[in-house]
Parts: structure tokens; C-alpha cells; sequence
């Protein structure tokens, strides 16, 4: 790639480092799951040095005693970070009128408080479902566009030979700083001038996707593009001999090799665009608003209408959570590990 | 399966650092051509020239008769096994194998069967349906084989393909190679910075120095009539012992002059060497294989045969022992055998008070010189090498200086 291919060794270097790059990311990650798992075993902190000999018994105790302490406290902060969320969700399950009487703890003492009628009564209003389908409309097509562009054009960043790239990833990487209320009004503006045959861009959910798309893009592309930058040489020029045309490089053998980072950009992605709200008030009409916004909508300054805003909120919790669980395992995946050497 | 020609290639990087120069090498349908030489010195450029993995700055390359300067590397019907071996991680041994069939669009029976047949000649029948993590470095290596021989290209191509191997699997793989390639009797041509390597795998050996050819030959030929002092301490280990001498004497009866000891060159050195005639009386550099030296305690060395010094080192192999003692004659100081230091990694050769040299010999195990001890070598003096000082070509007759640097096949 760089200019520094001057002897026949160089491109046999760059590959090796990537390769061992990728292997040594791997194992870390490796000697942290064994560890998790021989802590959640009780085994406690002395694992680590399992193969020391002649411990005496106090440090073995303070070691252990040290990491006990540790889990204990690390398990109790995160209980204490999960009181505000574990308390609407339960006032999500009790009607309003309990709701009023008490706080959501009095539940402990009153089981029988618990129903799902806020939930039922939700669904069944007409605009908080459209809603639901709004965020799908724009979430689905946002993370698809830009994990499928950014892909593209990372490839073409990290592999493919052609002038001024550098300076145009530059640009990319520069774009990472814009933020989003910069171009809001401009954008707004550009939005409210098209109009063809009766399709105002303004207000619409394709609007709004758009945003989300050019916004997203810049970190895409970075992300992806250092990733595949790390992928080795050889697999590339290996495919190449093998007869495969860029695009066939690309699809068959780049894009599973990608898994990870497109998993997680993926996910990333979805997340920011389910939960935004600031673009969707800004471009969003009431008939193309996502959750987040009719949720907002039911916001009162004085009476606080909980059994609308508590199950609303955990509905649109939901569909992240099952998403983040289907995809989660390709974080930590070495994929590369073997490839090479 | 094609004859592979290079005429007068060269690589310029685009700032302007220059790998290969003016290359000419044509290489027979069938044949076994390893390109040799130090790192660094162009021969993995030389072999992406031809793979189409890198431009042709100059000069064309033929496979097959067709010119494929302007032909992309996976059009070119090349096969290559790359020295990290590069197989694709996220697919089975069996799909690594058949990528390539498939991105051809061959039905997958057809496939299927070339995959297996190929796994068989491999070994990997086993572990077709494993990833290339779970495999050994000698398997990973195999199914890189595996990728290049399915494919029936019209010509292999191999980057140093053993040297991610432990010692031992190497010598093992690179039988299979030579089997394997004798089987299918496909154009190849190896890179490789062993010279071991090359001497047993190639039907020809290019050696190659910083981006320029040096010498085209059989092996055997490359090992007795080395064209330069580079070939000559490149190949052969123990490397080829190279110091001053002076040639005095007459035709008849010709002599060398080693640091104050003499030694009696048989007539016959003459006749094989009509040019060494004319340095008679001159300085020339002389070189001496360490197994054409032996303790004269067990062979019957004639008059004028020895020379004496004191064994430094004496190193055990078992099937034979090396010594290494010093003789008071100037070191051989040229671009080449600086060329050869800094490929063994040893310093350049520094200035000296006294002129002294240090030599290897290869005794026979029978020898019972110890460190220490008085030596006296016999050199087989019938088998010694001699260079010109100022251009280090090796001094034969007329016609054979003439054209060192050419390929002659």
C-alpha cells in the first residue's frame, strides 16, 4: 500500500503484523473469559496465579478475600444502577391507582398488584403502534443503508488504489466531529424544498432515514475500514490469484471476515437510530414519529401519566435487547486466528 | 502447463527504489526453477511480477506464449502458495481447496471430486471439513498446496513456502514438494532464501543478487563452476572459504602462494582453466570448499598439499567435524562477500593489523584434532576455485566468463 514496498520483504511484513495483531487480540480475550468463568466457579482471585507454588495461606486468603470483595461490590453497584429501571418497570405492572397510593416497593408486600392492563391498554391505542412501526421504518432501513455503503466504501478505502484516496479518507475521518445539531437547520431547509409530485421530503420517514444514514456514515466507514485494513494482504492477493474479481473479494471473502466489526456496527447503529429522539423532532411529522417522540408527546409537566410512559418505555426496550442478545456473540469472536502462519 | 519466460524485467517502485534489474530467465514447460538469493534481493518481486500481483515497470513476461503484462493476476492462470500460506479462515479445508474451482463456476460434483483427489495426494482426506485454525503449520501449508494443485494451473508459483515450518517438518515437506511436482509435472518456480532449498528442489537454480541475476544452472553445476565470488559463498554450507593468493610458478608447474605457505597446483588446473594461465604471477582470490579440505593425518597428502596453522574451533556434527583455524592471508574484501556478511548477519569485515583469514574445514569424524592443537590441513588442490580480485568473476576459460549472467537454458 504505502510507498515503503521499496524491497520484496515489505509486502511479506505488513500481512505478518496484521496476522499477529489479530492473534494476539484473540487470546487476551480468551484469558478473560477462562478467568470470568473460574470467578463465577468461587474460585476467586487465586486462579490467577494458580500455577505459583508454595503460596503461603494468608495470601492465598487475602487474594481470595481481595476478589470476593471485589465481586461483591462490583454485583452491588450494578444492583444500585438497576433500581431506577427494575422500580418503572414494576410501576409499569401496577395500575395507576396503586401507582398513586405507594411506591413501586409496596409491590413486594402486595403481589397480587401486579397486572398487565397498562400494557393492554397500550396497545391498543392506535398511535403508539404506528409509532412502534415508524421506529421500525427508519431504524431497519438506517442500519441497513449504512452498514451496506460504509462496507463498500471501507473496502475501497483499505484495499483499492486510486488518486487522492488518503486525502478523501481524511475527509471521512474529519466529518467524525460534525455534530448533528450543526445541520440540522441547514438540512431542514434543503428538506422543506422537496416536494415532487406530492411527496414532501420534510416530515417523512424517508427523510428522516436519510439523516440517519449521512450521519452514521463517517464512524461506519472509519470503523470498518481500519478493520479491513487489518485483514492480511495474502487473504487478498490469495483470492486474487484464486480468480476472484474485486466484487467477488469483496462478497465472499472481506464481508466474512468482517463479521465482527459489521456485527457490531450493526448493532451500534440500530441503537442510536431506535433510541434517537433529536432527529425525529426535528424532521419527523406526527404521522411519521417514532416511539421516542410520542413518547415525549405524552410527557405532562405536572401529572405525571406513568401508565403510559413506564410499559411505552419498556416496550421500546424490548426489541434492542433482543437484538443486542442475537448479536452479541460476534463481538467477541476471533475470526482470524488461523488464517495465516 | 506452460514455459514461463522473462525478458529483460525490471520493478521501479513508484519512488523510485528499483528491485529487479534487467531479468532474463526462460523457464521450460515442466521444469523446477528456484529463485535464491538474501532477503532483499528482488526474487519475491521477480515471482509477483510474474503472478500479477505486482506491475511491470519494465521488459514482458510470457506464460505460454501469450504476453501477460497487461493480463489481471486472476486471469493469468497462475496458482500461488504464499509464504504465510493465506488460507481463508471462515471456510472448511474443503472450500479453501475448491474457492478458487468455484469462483470458476464448475459444478459442484466436479468439484467435489478435484477436491478429493487432491486431498488424497495430500494427505488431508481427514481434515477436510476442520478450519484452518484447527490445523497443524504442516497441514495449513498442505491445503495451501491443496489450493494451488486443484486448480491444474498452467504454472505454480511459491513464495518461500516452507519457511514458516519447524526444521525437521521442513526436510519432510520438501520431498513431498519435489513428489509432488514431479507428478504433476507443472512449470514452477520457487522462491526461497535456503539454499539447501534450492539445491535439492530445483532442476535450475537462479541466484539472484540486489534485484540482479547472478548465475542460472543446474545445481550441481551452480556448486563445481560458480560464475562470481557471490554464487560461490552463497552456495554450499559450510560457505566456500575465500581468501588472497598469489599464482607463481609456470604452466608446467604452477603454484599458489597462501600467507606464506605454498601450495603445488596438479597441471591439470591449467587445462581446465585456460584463462588462469594469464595470472601467473599475479594476485587472484582463491576459494576452498571446506569439504575439499581434510586432516593430513588421515589421507596421504603428497608434498606441497598442507597447510599448517592451529585448530580455534572444533565443532562435533557427528557425520563429520568442523574446523576452524586461521591462515595469515588478506580477507576478501568486495561488494559480494560484503553482500554475503550481511546476509549471515555478521559484521562487515573490519580492518586488520596482520592479514589473517579465518577457514572452515569439513574433517572426517576419525580426526582427533582437538581446540588448540597444530593442524596440518591437505587441500585438495585439483578442486580449488579462483576469482579475478577486481571483478570477482570466476577465472575459467574465455568463453565461459564471457556470459556468467545469462540464462544459458
Amino acid at each position: 500500500m504505502s510507498t515503503a514496498d521499496g524491497t520484496d520483504v515489505t509486502p511479506d511484513g505488513a500481512p505478518e503484523g496484521g496476522g499477529t495483531d489479530a492473534a494476539t487480540a484473540g487470546a487476551p480475550a480468551k484469558g478473560r473469559a477462562a478467568n470470568g468463568a473460574g470467578n463465577g466457579a468461587g474460585n476467586g482471585a487465586g486462579n490467577g496465579a494458580a500455577g505459583a507454588p508454595h503460596r503461603s495461606l494468608a495470601s492465598r486468603l487475602v487474594g481470595r478475600a481481595g476478589g470476593t470483595v471485589a465481586q461483591v461490590l462490583l454485583v452491588l453497584v450494578a444492583l444500585f444502577w438497576l433500581v431506577p429501571t427494575f422500580g418503572l418497570f414494576v410501576e409499569s405492572l401496577r395500575s395507576t391507582e396503586d401507582n398513586n397510593a405507594g411506591g413501586w416497593w409496596k409491590v413486594f408486600s402486595h403481589p397480587s398488584q401486579i397486572t398487565a392492563s397498562a400494557y393492554s391498554s397500550l396497545l391498543d391505542k392506535p398511535d403508539f403502534v404506528d409509532s412502534f412501526w415508524n421506529t421500525v421504518l427508519i431504524t431497519v432501513p438506517a442500519t441497513v443503508l449504512v452498514v451496506v455503503i460504509a462496507s463498500l466504501a471501507a473496502y475501497a478505502f483499505a484495499w483499492l488504489e486510486f488518486p487522492g484516496r488518503d486525502w478523501l479518507f481524511l475527509v471521512v475521518v474529519a466529518l467524525l466531529v460534525v455534530p448533528v445539531q450543526v445541520a440540522l437547520l441547514p438540512v431542514a431547509k434543503l428538506y422543506g424544498n422537496i416536494d415532487v409530485g406530492g411527496f414532501k421530503m420534510y416530515g417523512s420517514i424517508t427523510g428522516v432515514v436519510l439523516f440517519h444514514v449521512a450521519f452514521g456514515l463517517p464512524f461506519a466507514i472509519f470503523l470498518l475500514r481500519n478493520f479491513f485494513a487489518a485483514i492480511p494482504r495474502d487473504l487478498l492477493e490469495a483470492a486474487r490469484m484464486d480468480g476472484g474479481s474485486e466484487w467477488t473479494i469483496f462478497r465472499r471473502v472481506i464481508f466474512p471476515l468482517g463479521g465482527p466489526a459489521i456485527a457490531s456496527l450493526g448493532i451500534f447503529q440500530f441503537l442510536w437510530v431506535w433510541n434517537d429522539l433529536l432527529v425525529a423532532l426535528v424532521f419527523a411529522n406526527t404521522g411519521a414519529q417514532p416511539m421516542t417522540k410520542w413518547l415525549q408527546s405524552q410527557m405532562r409537566q405536572f401529572t405525571g401519566n406513568i401508565d403510559i410512559l413506564a410499559p411505552g418505555a419498556f416496550l421500546s426496550l424490548l426489541v434492542p435487547l433482543v437484538v443486542f442478545f442475537a448479536f452479541q456473540r460476534y463481538f467477541v469472536q476471533g475470526v482470524l486466528a488461523g488464517s495465516v502462519k | 502447463m506452460a514455459e514461463v519466460d522473462l525478458t529483460s524485467v525490471g520493478k521501479v517502485y513508484p519512488d523510485g527504489t528499483r528491485a529487479v534489474t534487467d531479468l532474463n530467465l526462460s523457464i521450460a514447460d515442466g521444469e523446477f526453477l528456484v529463485l535464491v538469493g538474501p532477503s532483499g534481493c528482488g526474487k519475491t518481486t521477480a515471482l509477483r511480477m510474474v503472478a500479477g500481483l505486482e506491475d511491470i515497470s519494465e521488459g514482458t513476461v510470457t506464460i505460454g506464449g501469450r504476453v501477460v503484462n497487461r493480463v489481471p493476476a486472476r486471469d493469468r492462470d497462475v496458482a500461488m502458495v504464499f509464504q504465510s500460506y493465506a488460507l481463508y479462515p471462515h471456510l472448511s479445508v474443503r472450500d479453501n481447496i475448491g474457492f478458487g474451482l468455484s469462483l470458476r463456476k464448475l459444478p459442484k460434483k466436479e468439484i467435489r471430486e478435484k477436491v478429493d483427489r487432491a486431498a488424497e495426494v495430500l494427505g488431508l482426506t481427514d481434515h477436510l471439513d476442520r478450519k484452518p485454525r484447527n490445523l497443524s503449520g504442516g497441514q495449513r501449508q498442505r491445503v495451501a498446496m491443496g489450493r494451488a494443485i486443484v486448480r491444474e494451473p498452467q504454472a505454480f508459483l511459491m513464495d518461500e513456502p516452507l519457511s514458516n515450518l519447524d526444521a525437521k517438518l521442513r526436510v519432510q515437506m520438501r520431498a513431498e514438494i519435489a513428489r509432488i511436482q514431479r507428478d504433476l509435472g507443472v512449470t514452477t518456480i520457487y522462491v526461497t532464501h535456503d539454499q539447501t532449498e534450492a539445491m535439492t528442489l530445483g532442476d535450475r537454480v537462479a541466484v539472484m543478487k540486489k534485484g540482479e541475476l547472478q548465475q542460472v544452472a543446474p545445481p550441481q553445476e551452480l556448486y563445481d563452476r560458480p560464475a562470481n565470488l557471490f554464487v560461490a559463498g552463497f552456495i554450499g554450507s559450510p560457505a566456500m572459504n575465500l581468501l588472497h593468493g598469489s599464482l607463481s610458478g609456470d604452466a608446467a608447474n604452477p603454484r599458489l602462494q597462501i600467507g606464506g605457505q605454498t601450495l603445488t597446483l596438479p597441471a591439470a588446473v591449467l587445462h581446465e582453466r585456460p584463462a588462469l594461465a594469464s595470472y601467473l604471477g599475479r594476485d587472484v582470490v582463491v576459494g576452498i570448499r571446506p569439504e575439499d579440505m581434510e586432516d593430513s593425518e588421515l589421507v596421504e597428502a603428497p608434498e606441497g598439499s598442507g597447510l599448517s596453522s592451529t585448530a580455534d574451533l572444533v565443532e562435533a556434527m557427528g557425520s563429520d567435524v568442523l574446523v576452524h583455524f586461521a591462515v595469515e592471508a588478506a580477507q576478501v574484501v568486495t561488494e559480494d562477500t560484503k553482500e554475503l556478511a550481511r546476509d549471515a548477519g555478521t559484521d562487515v569485515l573490519g580492518h586488520m593489523e596482520r592479514p589473517r583469514t579465518d577457514l572452515v574445514a569439513r574433517f572426517s569424524p576419525r580426526t582427533r584434532v582437538k581446540v588448540g592443537d597444530p593442524v596440518t590441513i591437505r587441500v585438495d588442490t585439483g578442486r580449488l576455485h579462483f576469482f579475478d580480485i577486481e571483478s570477482g568473476a570466476s577465472i575459467w576459460g574465455s568463453d565461459a566468463a564471457g556470459s556468467p549472467r545469462k540464462d544459458e537454458g
